[in-house]
């Protein structure tokens, strides 16, 4: 017993959080008694302490610092020789592991709990919103509910779920054998389930679950019940681990490319990611900002956001959303990159203007900090700001609108292959275009000022993250399920998937439009009789929507256990991922590749993207060359 | 092509039009609103179309046929002319929207003549309206917000605890209640007369979906005895 609990793993985890615990008391009993205060012992006091300080002693116990306090101490380090690489059961995703396959793994899993552990708390709220008036839970149960669904979401679904997808694929994609920082990698992925947890146990907490929103607005927020802390806390632990996993793929992707691959001749999920990384490092630190701001406000009283002490609300709205709509594009940009692989793979064509492509990756990275404030239309913020907002706001949608058009053109006389992922790529393309429709009008400050905290937005976010972010998670997780897992998915059930999740989509979100047009408020547990026939017509579909997620579920259990046995390349796809076996080797290539070409040369022929000689033996054609010189047929 | 999609389009602009969208107008700003709105919808309907009928059409022209499942399509790069197209075209319809809505913002925030003013105060979970003194009598207070039909208005508006945000949809106009500073905005009711809800529209807490009032748009004449009679009150007590 002493053993494994020296160890590192999840016995000396529990110990580790048992200690973090022991420690916030050590640290609270003191001070309180040094201050004075009544009581001694004090719930809130101490649960705020140990939501920082358990955790610390989880991921201690868990081995996640182990490497660096040997080295740090000056001890002998144990020498990396892999043999943490690969996972051989079940058991050995539950530990610090340094692959980055295995950490992708982790990653997907993990986010696609949380998926439909909010997917859930959405169903129970429709239950409610089925008939006006108060059904099945409090006023106070509804604000936790959909509080929770937006924050697990957000926090724990598509932002994870993209860095997963890519922790797994862009190593190989750009022919590397692992991610720059493997040990930070791992630390990354164990951040995100303390995260997770805490959020979901704050409904365990006296006064409930936070109910403020994700926005968490002060001083509503600063006012809450202890279950605030949850989120306000719970969002660091996840910030921390966006923040670590952007700057792993910006080295990654600036030092580890494999010979011959220029910038010019990444697939433009790598550019993608580049771009959301540039995001989520500079507008992240933000987020922790606000957060800590309404820490320090609810548990040291701080005045902050107390006006009659200086303190400034709008304050709290500026800062939020400076990385809260820069956060809307590290949500979009991964499932850009992803729609751009399949599109082109799928309709055998060379993607359409790739250049153009990558350069409005990074035109929206500038312009989406520029517009945060167009949140903030009604607020009551000084109002000349508003008119600049609106334009760069509108401005934004011209980037936007090139992928479009291009991934249309990518279509144009290609040889469509309708699978699965193809199926969900082009429900993407059709209903993000409403998505964006909608953003516009949005942007239009007249429009906004009716619209704004109405259910027309709740439509409009859906359709962008729902119709846009979880759409091209579906083709991505279809699309690379091959490679994950060395297996096939079915293809029927993914089929009877789409068409389930793409009408009962539609028909849930669209409807929200008009309500919210029409003065229906978001956020409220019960609204006036004249909605009540649409809320029913939406409840039923989302039901729907609810019940086409386990199809996906079984569909992918079922394949991993006992799918048929995928082949390396099932897609015949160029990039480089596809190039190596089907789950691939346990350090990615035997031989490292060497980029001599675009990674979308479909139809050009013989073209290849990457070949497995030694460096001297190939001589890398000229960067940027061939991806895009323009051939006239 | 274009002649299905020209067709397409008219009918998606007549079906999005023919929605009954909005809540009934109850101030000049509504209809400034809608309208905007209306030319939004007109001008989104076409690009909805064009996607969706050119991956519908591709769908349909190009799917893989049996026998072409190793066939690749034709190495087409981009199309410079074509980019240049998509990039002005949009780039200049957004800024024309935009200038649209500044001139419409313009004249939803002119300040009138003759304005009346009330102030607005939120607190959890209930709204509290009132109307300034006049000739050295006290200010009148109410829970319910009273309006002549035809006036300007502005509403100064304040809170006592968090955010809240005052919404009447029929008058399209809403603003945060923020802790510590003064919000406006100015409305001028229509001739009819009506009630309408007065709604929260920012989350404020446990008793946010509740927290509904009424604003009663009276004509000038009752307004003036309703308001006779409130002064009148307020003097007395």
């Amino acid at each position: 017993m002493t053993a494994r609990l020296r160890a590192p793993g999840m016995p000396r985890a529990g110990l580790g959080l048992a200690l973090g615990i022991a420690l916030s008391y050590a640290i609270v009993l003191p001070v309180r008694a040094l201050y004075g205060f009544e009581p001694l012992v004090d719930g809130d006091a101490v649960t705020i302490v140990a939501l920082l300080a358990a955790p610390f002693g989880f991921l201690f116990g868990l081995g996640a610092f182990d490497y660096w306090f040997y080295w740090a101490s000056g001890r002998p380090t144990r020498p990396e020789d892999h043999s943490g690489h690969g996972a051989t059961s079940w058991r050995d995703y539950f530990r610090v592991n340094t692959d980055h396959k295995v950490i992708g793994i982790q990653y997907t899993v993990t986010s696609f709990f949380f998926l439909l552990v909010g997917g859930a708390l959405a169903m129970l709220m429709r239950a409610e919103l089925a008939q006006p008036g108060m059904q099945f839970v409090s006023t106070d149960a509804f604000n936790g509910l959909f509080s929770v669904h937006a924050s697990i979401l957000i926090f724990l679904f598509i932002i994870p779920v993209f860095a997963g997808l890519a922790n797994f694929v862009l190593p190989l994609m750009i022919g590397a054998p692992d991610m720059a920082f493997p040990r930070l990698n791992a630390l990354s992925y164990w951040l995100l389930p303390i995260a997770g947890t805490m959020m979901l146990l704050s409904f365990l907490v006296p006064g409930g679950s936070f109910a403020t929103g994700w926005t968490a607005y002060a001083p509503l927020s600063t006012d809450a019940p202890l279950g605030q802390l949850f989120f306000t806390i719970g969002v660091q632990f996840a910030g921390a681990s966006s923040v670590a996993t952007a700057l792993n793929f910006l080295v990654t992707i600036i030092t580890m490319r494999a010979p011959g691959m220029s910038f010019w001749r990444m697939p433009l999920l790598v550019w993608a990611n580049f771009s959301t990384s540039l995001l989520v490092v500079i507008a992240t630190p933000f987020i922790a900002a606000s957060q800590f701001f309404v820490l320090l406000d609810r548990a040291l009283g701080f005045n902050f956001f107390v006006p009659d002490r200086g303190g400034d609300v709008l304050m709290y709205q500026h800062v939020f959303w400076f990385y809260s709509h820069p956060a809307v594009y590290i949500m979009m940009l991964p499932g850009f990159g992803i729609i751009s692989e399949i599109i082109s793979v799928k309709a055998r064509k060379p993607i359409f203007g790739y250049r153009m492509m990558a350069f409005s990756l990074l035109a929206i990275v500038v312009l989406g900090f520029t517009v945060w404030a167009h949140h903030m239309f009604v607020s009551g913020m000084q109002e000349w700001i508003r008119v600049p907002m609106m334009i760069t706001t509108a401005i934004i949608a011209v980037p936007t609108g090139i992928k479009i058009f291009s991934w249309l053109a990518t279509l144009w006389r290609g040889v469509l292959h309708l699978d699965t992922p193809m199926l969900f790529a082009l429900g993407f393309l059709t209903m993000f275009v409403l998505g964006g429709i909608s953003g516009v009008m949005l942007a239009m400050i007249p429009v906004v000022i009716h619209v704004s905290d109405t259910y027309f937005i709740v439509a409009h976010i859906h359709y962008v993250l729902f119709g846009g972010s979880l759409f091209t998670i579906f083709a991505g997780v279809y699309y690379w399920f091959p490679k994950m897992t060395g297996r096939m998915y079915d293809e029927r059930l993914g089929k009877i998937h789409f068409w389930i999740t793409f009408i009962g989509f539609n028909l849930t979100f669209g409807p929200m439009h008009l309500i919210g047009m029409k003065g229906m408020p978001r956020r409220v547990a019960d609204y006036a009789e004249q909605f009540a026939g649409w809320n029913l017509f939406i409840s039923l579909a989302s039901f729907a929507v609810g019940l086409s997620t386990l199809i996906f579920v079984y569909n992918m259990v079922a394949s991993w256990r006992g799918g048929p046995r995928a082949e390396a390349n099932p897609w015949r796809a160029l990039t480089l991922e596809w190039q190596v076996s089907s789950p691939p080797p346990i350090f990615n290539f035997d031989q490292i590749p060497t980029v001599v070409g675009g990674p979308y040369e479909y139809g050009v022929p013989g073209a290849v993207h990457g070949v497995f000689k030694k460096p001297g033996e190939v001589a890398p054609a000229p960067a940027g060359r061939v991806a895009t010189a323009p051939k006239k047929e | 092509m274009l002649i299905i999609g020209a067709i397409a389009s008219a009918l998606g602009i007549a079906g999005a039009l023919a929605i009954d969208w909005f809540p009934k107008v109850g101030s000049t700003q509504a209809d400034d609103i809608d309208t905007l709105f209306d030319v939004l919808l007109i001008a989104s309907v076409p690009i909805f179309v064009l996607v969706q009928s050119i991956v519908l059409y591709c769908v349909w022209k190009f799917r893989m046929r049996p026998g072409d499942e190793l066939k690749d399509g034709p190495p087409i790069h981009g199309n410079t002319a074509l980019e240049v197209i998509w990039t002005t075209i949009p780039a200049l319809l957004l800024v024309g929207l935009c200038a649209y809505a500044y001139v419409v913002l313009g004249d939803m925030e002119e300040k009138e003549p003759n304005t009346m003013v009330v102030n607005v105060t939120g607190e959890q979970f209930t709204w509290t309206f009132q109307y300034p003194a006049e000739n050295g009598g006290k200010p009148v207070r109410t829970n319910q917000l009273y309006l002549p039909a035809g006036r300007p208005v502005k509403f100064n508006v304040r809170s006592k605890d968090v955010i809240h945000d005052f919404w009447v949809p029929e008058f399209r106009m809403k603003i945060d209640a923020v802790p510590g500073i003064t919000t406006e905005y100015r409305i001028t009711t229509t001739r009819d007369a009506r009630s309408y809800p007065v709604v929260c529209a920012e989350l404020c807490g446990l008793g946010h979906a509740t927290m509904r009032q009424t604003a009663h748009v009276l004509p000038e004449a009752e307004f003036e005895t309703w308001m006779q009679r409130k002064r009148a009150e307020a003097q007395n007590t």
